[in-house]
């Protein structure tokens, strides 16, 4: 087993320590550059003792980025997936664990193969489907020849339009049909001794009250753990977010970083890009922090 | 209420068929015990009356009402578990009003049931408590009293002592038994251990191989077990049983030199046996006595109150319980008497017991 000697431990701690250093000094970087005014910010190389207009460069980034309305639209999108995730990986893994219905294994795989398939490598169709949900039914439609038959016999035109782009449930509902949680929920749910639902039955609750009243509850620890990871996970996105919005009132923070950031010939004030950053990874902070006791649970133990 | 009709009932997973059509007429408010080795079948049959497995053929009929398609919460049974299965979240007494809180008991009633039925099982004390925080006996209680606050009909039970140690195994039999005479509920209890099944029993099944054995009460099935099987199964130690031929004078013969004397016309000559002995009605006698079988001691186990001795004729092996304490031991020649009306027989091939004139099929199923 580990030696558990004071040479060794001090090693230990020294390298942890380095570790830790490694970590924390880009956040006190960006601390301190936040206090910094713009001509201090740029002396090469940067004073690391902290400056007095830490409030002055918030105000700046936040009036400049919008950032009321923009953490606004963050806050609601990363909320929305993250719940998105819980409630339907829940959902799903219970009927893939607890139910024998026909094409439950090709349902299965089809989830499974969803894990090979993330968004950014699908991004184009997913964008088309987004751009209007019915285009899938409108080209079966048309390669079936309904759409033909239906404009010679009936005179009617087919045209299936119902846009997602500019909108919440466009930013969420793409990000919210993954495979991840189902598989964190599908192990939790093998771990429930399958006496329990037999149990549940002989009390006279069917499936619904046992997912309710049993599997949820005993899932509490790895909801919230699922719901920490894919809050900071949905948080960070940047890609599908600047897609889907183009309208600066959908817009979402991560993205609006960008008009922070000093362009080549405009003014270097990197002391303002360093204020928005930090208040804009702040709410994942936090997030963090009050969910952390549960989450580490979640991950690492099964409640039983 | 609480009778149960069991009418050529067949299971099979698939091509594999585990319980091969069993036929059984269970009185209201008897003692049931299905006993039998594991893997029989015991908890497949236990688990088609809940309803929490499905009857491939036959039927199953609780009260005259033929309970195939319904579910278990309609069927009227309790079922115990043999690892409990409490809810891990709920307090002791959240576990006990579960079945009432789904049913939509009031508060008010459901409180006073679940303190109720605490006091019968002696948790009052623990309501409050998670099982997490329980010893096994008491987890064990949470399970009836789970089972109990439904007033079921019918009770089930899947080998339920089988996860505490040897004195509360002994204790909750007694409990169990105290509670079945107190609420009179149809009772269904399957284990493997005999001595779980001979105390509880008010009739007895034994099954092998997903087949009825011999259905008795606890006496009848050990003073006259239906099959060979049930005669090596049921008792401890387990019945001595050799295979032989029986002559024209009514003996026995086992390994051509080996002689027991059987009662008149017990058996054809010439047929096929396998002859049993209870270890309590074999003797010990001075080795070479007149009638006897030779034997080498082989052990001999102490057991408190008697001791078994374990001995070796020609490779097979031979128990004899005695009362008196012994000085034999291992290599010692002795004699073994049998007298013939302690003989059991059973037919070589079809492994039923030979009784008397006409070889009567005592066995309950087929
Ligand atoms: N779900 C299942 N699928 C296939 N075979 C099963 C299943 N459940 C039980 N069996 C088989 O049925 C037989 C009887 O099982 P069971 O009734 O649990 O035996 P026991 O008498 O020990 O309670 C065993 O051989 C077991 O392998
Ligand atoms: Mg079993």
């Amino acid at each position: 087993m580990v030696e558990r000697t004071p040479i060794f431990n001090a090693i230990c701690h020294l390298i942890l320590f380095v570790g830790l250093l490694t970590a924390l000094l880009p956040f006190a970087v960006v601390i301190i550059a936040a206090t910094h005014d713009i001509k201090t910010v740029n002396i090469v190389p940067m004073p690391l003792m902290p400056g007095h207009d830490f409030m002055a460069n918030i105000h700046e980034a936040w009036v400049r980025a919008d950032l009321g309305r923009k953490l606004f639209n963050s806050v609601i999108f990363a909320t929305a997936v993250a719940c998105g995730k819980v409630i339907l990986s829940a959902m799903a893994a219970f009927s893939i664990v607890y139910f024998r219905f026909p094409g439950r294994s090709l349902i299965f795989w089809a989830i499974f193969v969803t894990l090979m398939l993330p968004l950014e490598v699908r991004i184009v169709p997913t964008y088309a489907v987004a751009a209007n949900v019915l285009a899938p039914f409108q080209a079966l439609l048309d390669v079936t020849g309904v759409t033909w038959l239906a404009a010679h016999l009936a005179g009617l035109q087919i045209k299936l339009q119902w846009g997602l782009l500019n909108s919440y449930p466009g930013l969420v509902l793409p990000l919210v049909a993954t495979a991840t949680g189902t598989f964190l929920y599908r192990q939790f749910y093998l771990t429930v001794p399958e006496e329990l639902a037999e149990a549940s039955k002989m009390d006279g609750s069917g499936p619904l009250r046992f997912f309710w009243d049993v599997l949820i509850p005993l899932s509490r620890s790895n909801m919230i753990a699922l719901f920490t990871i894919m809050f900071v996970w949905a948080w960070n996105q940047y890609l599908w977010p600047l897609l889907v919005t183009t309208d600066p009132n959908f817009g979402i923070a991560v993205t609006e970083l960008r008009s922070l950031i000093p362009s080549e010939f405009g003014l270097p004030d990197w002391n303002v890009a360093m204020a928005g950053t930090l208040l804009i990874m702040t709410p994942p902070l936090i997030v963090v922090i009050l969910m952390q006791r549960w989450f580490v649970r979640g991950l690492i133990s099964t409640e039983k | 209420m609480g009778s149960i009709a069991i009418r050529n009932v067949r299971k099979a997973y698939g091509k594999n068929a585990v319980v091969h059509g069993v036929d059984l007429e269970i009185a209201s408010g008897e003692f049931i015990v299905v006993l039998g080795p594991s893997g029989c079948g015991k908890s497949t049959l236990l688990r088609m009356i809940a309803g929490l497995e499905e009857i491939s053929s036959g039927e199953i009929a609780i009260d005259g009402r033929v309970v195939n398609k319904l579910e278990p919460r309609e069927r009227g049974c309790a079922m115990v578990f043999q690892n409990y299965a409490l809810y891990p979240h709920m307090s002791v007494g959240e576990n006990i009003g579960y079945a009432l809180k789904v049913a939509g008991v009031p508060k008010a009633e459901r409180l006073r049931r679940v303190a109720e039925t605490a006091k019968i099982v002696g948790l009052e004390a623990f309501l409050d408590r998670k099982p997490a925080a329980l010893s096994g006996g008491q987890r064990q209680r949470v399970a009836m009293g789970r089972a109990i606050v439904r007033e079921p009909g019918v009770f089930l039970f899947d080998e339920p002592l089988s996860n505490l140690d040897a004195k509360l195994r002994v204790a909750m039999r007694a409990e169990i038994r105290r509670l079945h005479r107190r609420l009179g509920a149809t009772s269904v209890f399957v284990t493997h251990d005999q001595i779980e099944a001979m105390t509880l029993a008010d009739r007895l099944i034994v099954m092998n191989g997903g087949r009825v054995e011999q259905v008795g009460t606890p006496a009848e099935v050990y003073n006259r077990p239906a099959t060979r099987f049930v005669a090596g199964f049921v008792g401890s130690p387990a019945m001595n049983l050799m295979e032989g031929v029986v002559d024209a004078h009514d003996v026995f013969i086992y390994d051509q030199t080996r002689r027991v004397a059987l009662p008149p016309s017990l058996a054809p000559a010439g047929a096929r046996v396998a002859l049993g002995v209870r270890a309590e009605a074999a003797r010990l006698v001075p080795a070479g006595t007149e009638g006897s079988l030779d034997a080498v001691v082989d052990f001999v186990e102490e057991l408190g109150a008697g001791r078994v001795v374990h001995t070796d004729l020609d490779g097979l092996s031979f128990a004899v319980a005695i009362a008196e304490t012994t000085t034999l031991k291992a290599g010692d020649a002795v004699g073994i008497r049998i007298a013939p009306q302690d003989v059991h027989l059973y037919s070589a091939e079809s492994g039923l017991r030979i009784d008397g004139k006409a070889a009567a099929p005592a066995m309950a199923a087929n």
